[in-house]
């Protein structure tokens, strides 16, 4: 008994091995920390900065912050929450989201967690960036309007795949997805609908054409549920 | 560094095999293709990923991260006027707009001709000589109305840098107060001649004895950090010397870089002694692309000399060489996780903390990160043993600091002071008068009002990597923040969502208060988006973008307020500005065709 250790998340004793992430041993323990850029295929990429929590009165991403023996940390409370619905308020109002029209809709994380963190309007104003959305494609759509740079697709394509067919240039406000062709087109390049990149994307941006819609609302994957439950859900699996 | 019209493929084709067409060496590939071709064509780009085997992907997507770097004809010659808050002061845009008239060019455009392309650029590091651009990346210092006028014709008449009056690109040391380091003399070799006398574990113990810290900024003690690599598990391990010197601001690098680089050198091999490392690095910001061929020089010397190479002073086993690598134009890859991936040839995102560089930096190797005056600090050390070094400056704070200064002063230049000095002190000896602000660690540090200029220079106090800018009470502290801002934004790397957004729309409420449209509702948005910086950002950067903003509202908050709209909530959307286009397309700026106008009729 003596050899297993614990660390505390909000106030209840979660227990995790070496090397774990405060992440990796709540979601483990049945303890959902909101997240977007985490998955658990790939290592922590650290970007979105959603899962972060209070560890000891600082801030630290629990997706990349190894879990320590009796740490305290802070995550499901009203400041906490608040500054994820803050920056959720940042991904909206970077790119341009209309979810009503977006085939997405009911399946999409960001739009999930902004319904699970009561986000109510998107509070800062709009850069309504110009992304010209590729449909090159037979297969596959790129809708770059609502990219939030989780890297998914990047990181799913080069270490999945094989196949780079994904990057991001520029840097700052400005940056944004490249694919791996001279021409910038998604049907110059070897991929693939059956891509595990093709099917990773945590919002609408990678989009199978001709399936639009496909699910009636109410069947969608957070219809009925919350991703909250949904993402634990998907843990017992 | 003219560009030539050479084939694309021979040029390729050189550069490549100069740089054994090693991915790590990407960043500085791409460099030299682009300084003979002028920018960097997408064929070029297809053809370097083949070379390197890269996806061409990653390839574009380093390309683009870096300022410097053009995927689009920038124009023969390419102008850049610093654009630090000291090169405001200077009246740098006021010289921009006169360039850009003469010339017949929009900022930020390349002329129809081809010609010429006329943009700002961050500080780099002339603001004690300044205004200062870079014209095809060489740095010109003193604009004055006449230069530029000079300038505008040598541009026009398609003369070639080279036959450029020489003067135009002398840069001064401007050194004003010398101390410990600026006083030493050193013989190469002589203070590794002292450190191998005592063995590495000693020399090492020498310097923790020093309580030597880092002069990059966080003042980590270097002591620790060597021992920490030296101790890490891993075979090679390496020493980088961090020259990006980006913060706005700081020159005292460059002045190192110029005019003691064996102290610098002297330093990474000291490093290199007391950890085991055999691989060296000088990171050099892009803006010093002109010392590039005296440091190699310096490090051929020193080579010739048996103080670089294999069996360093005759010692067999002691093996250890530096090799410079070129920034691009990018702030962020003075973080030092940023800059290990510069070095290992991709985008500068700093990377998840820990693992540290001590314990997996380069190509995962244990690696030691310091700034250029911290290497040249042990220097000293070496020759003059750890108690000497550690009976200067104060007791957290040992030895002396060099100081960037700039702005109003009439003696702008480098100064070095034992730790503990007053911001007085430092006022009066360089000219200060009539002081308003003292701006000390650059865009990141601190903003100091009057009443606080008791305080010192040290780490326990008033901490700073060296930039220390002076504001009269002429000057307009909001604007200065609002500089400072948009600098924030412009260099953010965009990797975390709070930086890459939050500084984006810092800088819009800072333009929304310069026009005069803001209101009370703002300040409170500002103080908030401070908070998510400060509680989410990835790397200091993010965590610091907000600083100058919120310290000027709290010290200077009048000239916040003077912007201010009665009303405490002022929509972003401004009707009567949107409708400039209109005007501007019917050539119309009568009172009818503003909104104001019209409602005042009503
Ligand atoms: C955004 C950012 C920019 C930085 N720029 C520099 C720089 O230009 N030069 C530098 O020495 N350190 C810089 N640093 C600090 C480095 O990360 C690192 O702490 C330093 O190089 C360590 O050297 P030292 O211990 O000798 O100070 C920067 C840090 C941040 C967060
Ligand atoms: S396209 Fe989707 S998966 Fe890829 S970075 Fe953007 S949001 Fe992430
Ligand atoms: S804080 Fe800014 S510069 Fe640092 S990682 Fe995040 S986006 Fe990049
Ligand atoms: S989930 Fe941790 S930063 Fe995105």
């Amino acid at each position: 008994m003596s050899d297993t250790k614990k660390f505390l998340l909000d106030g209840k004793p979660v227990v995790f091995q070496d090397g774990q992430t405060i992440l990796e041993a709540a979601r483990q323990a049945g303890h959902y920390i909101p997240h977007l850029c985490w998955h658990p295929d790939f290592p922590a990429h650290g970007s979105c900065k959603l899962c972060i929590v209070k560890v000891g009165g600082r801030h630290v991403s629990s997706c990349a912050m190894p879990a320590k023996e009796g740490m305290e940390v802070e995550s499901n409370t009203p400041e906490m929450n608040g500054e994820r619905r803050a920056l959720l308020q940042m991904l909206f109002v970077e790119g341009n989201h209309f979810c009503p029209s977006c085939e997405k809709s009911g399946n999409c994380q960001l739009q999930a967690l902004a319904y699970d963190l009561e986000m109510l309007s998107a509070h800062f104003n709009h850069f309504y960036p110009n992304r010209p959305v590729d449909a090159s494609h037979p297969d596959v759509l790129l809708d770059f309007n609502r990219c939030i740079f989780c890297e998914l697709c990047v990181r799913a394509s080069r270490d999945i795949d094989g196949k780079n067919i994904f990057a991001l240039t520029d840097r700052g406000i400005h940056k944004h997805l490249v694919v791996n062709a001279e021409s910038g087109r998604l049907a110059d390049t070897d991929f693939a609908a059956s891509d595990r990149a093709a099917n990773i994307c945590p919002v609408g941006v990678i989009l199978h054409k001709r399936q639009g819609f496909a699910r009636p609302i109410g069947e969608r994957d957070y219809d009925a549920k919350p991703i909250s439950v949904v993402a634990m859900e998907e843990v017992e699996k | 560094m003219e560009p030539i019209a050479n084939s694309l493929d021979a040029v390729l084709e050189a550069v490549l095999s100069k740089r054994r067409r090693d991915p790590t060496q990407l960043l500085q590939i791409l460099r030299e293709v682009q300084e003979q071709v002028g920018y960097i064509p997408p064929p070029a780009l297809t053809a370097i990923a083949a070379a390197l085997k890269l996806p061409r992907a990653r390839v574009e997507g380093v390309a683009g991260f870096y300022s410097f770097l053009h995927l689009q004809p920038v124009g023969k010659y390419r102008v850049l006027f610093s654009d630090n808050a000291t090169d405001r002061l200077l009246g740098n845009l006021d010289l921009l707009g006169t360039m850009c008239q003469k010339l017949w060019v929009e900022q930020g455009k390349v002329s129809e001709d081809g010609l010429v392309s006329v943009d700002v650029t961050s500080c780099t590091g002339m603001c004690d000589q300044g205004p200062a651009l870079l014209v095809n990346g060489r740095p010109i210092t003193r604009l004055t109305h006449q230069r530029v006028n000079e300038i505008c014709e040598l541009i026009r008449s398609r003369r070639p840098l080279s036959l450029w009056p020489q003067e135009y690109f002398r840069v001064e040391d401007n050194i004003r107060r010398k101390d410990d380091l600026l006083n030493t003399v050193l013989e190469p070799g002589a203070a590794l001649a002292a450190a191998m006398a005592l063995g590495p574990e000693a020399w090492l113990g020498e310097v923790q004895k020093s309580s030597l810290r880092g002069r990059g900024g966080a003042g980590f003690t270097t002591g620790v950090k060597w021992e920490a690599c030296r101790n890490a598990p891993g075979e090679e391990r390496v020493i980088v010397c961090n020259a990006d010197e980006g913060e706005p601001g700081t020159f005292k690098d460059r002045v190192l870089l110029t005019s003691y680089p064996d102290h610098v050198f002297e330093g990474m091999t000291l490093a290199a002694y007391a950890t085991g490392a055999r691989q060296g690095f000088l990171y050099l910001r892009g803006e010093y692309r002109y010392l590039l061929e005296p440091l190699e020089a310096a490090l051929q010397r020193r080579r010739e000399a048996g103080l670089l190479g294999q069996g360093i002073r005759g010692q067999a086993g002691f093996d250890f060489d530096i090799e410079i690598h070129l920034g691009a134009g990018a702030y962020v890859c003075g973080e030092e996780t940023a800059l290990i991936e510069s070095l290992e040839g991709k985008r500068g995102t700093p990377r998840i903390r820990p693992p540290f560089p001590v314990i997996k930096g380069y190509l995962g190797r244990p690696t030691v990160v310091n700034n250029v005056e911290t290497l040249a600090k042990t220097v000293l050390i070496a020759l003059e043993g750890a108690e000497r070094f550690a009976a200067v400056g104060t007791a957290q704070s040992t030895g002396t600091k060099l100081l960037s200064i700039s702005g109003d002063c009439a003696f702008p230049g480098i100064y070095e002071y034992p730790f503990g000095v007053s911001i007085e002190q430092i006022l009066e000896d360089c000219g200060a008068t009539d002081v308003q602000a003292v701006q000390v660690g650059g865009a990141s540090g601190t903003c100091l009002a009057s009443y606080e200029f008791h305080r010192g220079i040290a780490y326990e106090d008033v901490p700073t990597a060296g930039s220390f800018m002076i504001f009269d009470t002429s000057r307009d502290l909001f604007e200065v923040a609002r500089n400072f801002v948009h600098f924030f934004a412009h260099e953010s790397c965009g990797f975390c969502t709070p930086c890459r957004v939050g500084t984006s729309l810092l800088q819009n409420f800072m333009d929304k208060l310069a026009t005069g449209h803001g209101a009370k509702y703002d300040l409170a948005d500002i103080e908030w988006i401070n908070r998510l910086l400060k509680a989410a950002s990835h790397c200091g950067l993010g965590l610091a973008a907000a600083n100058p903003v919120v310290e000027t509202l709290i010290k200077f908050r009048p000239a916040y307020e003077r912007r201010l709209q009665s009303l405490d909530f002022a929509p972003a959307f401004d009707l009567d500005q949107s409708l400039a286009e209109a005007r501007r397309m019917t050539g119309r700026d009568d009172a009818d065709a503003h909104l104001s106008s019209v409602e005042a009729h009503r």
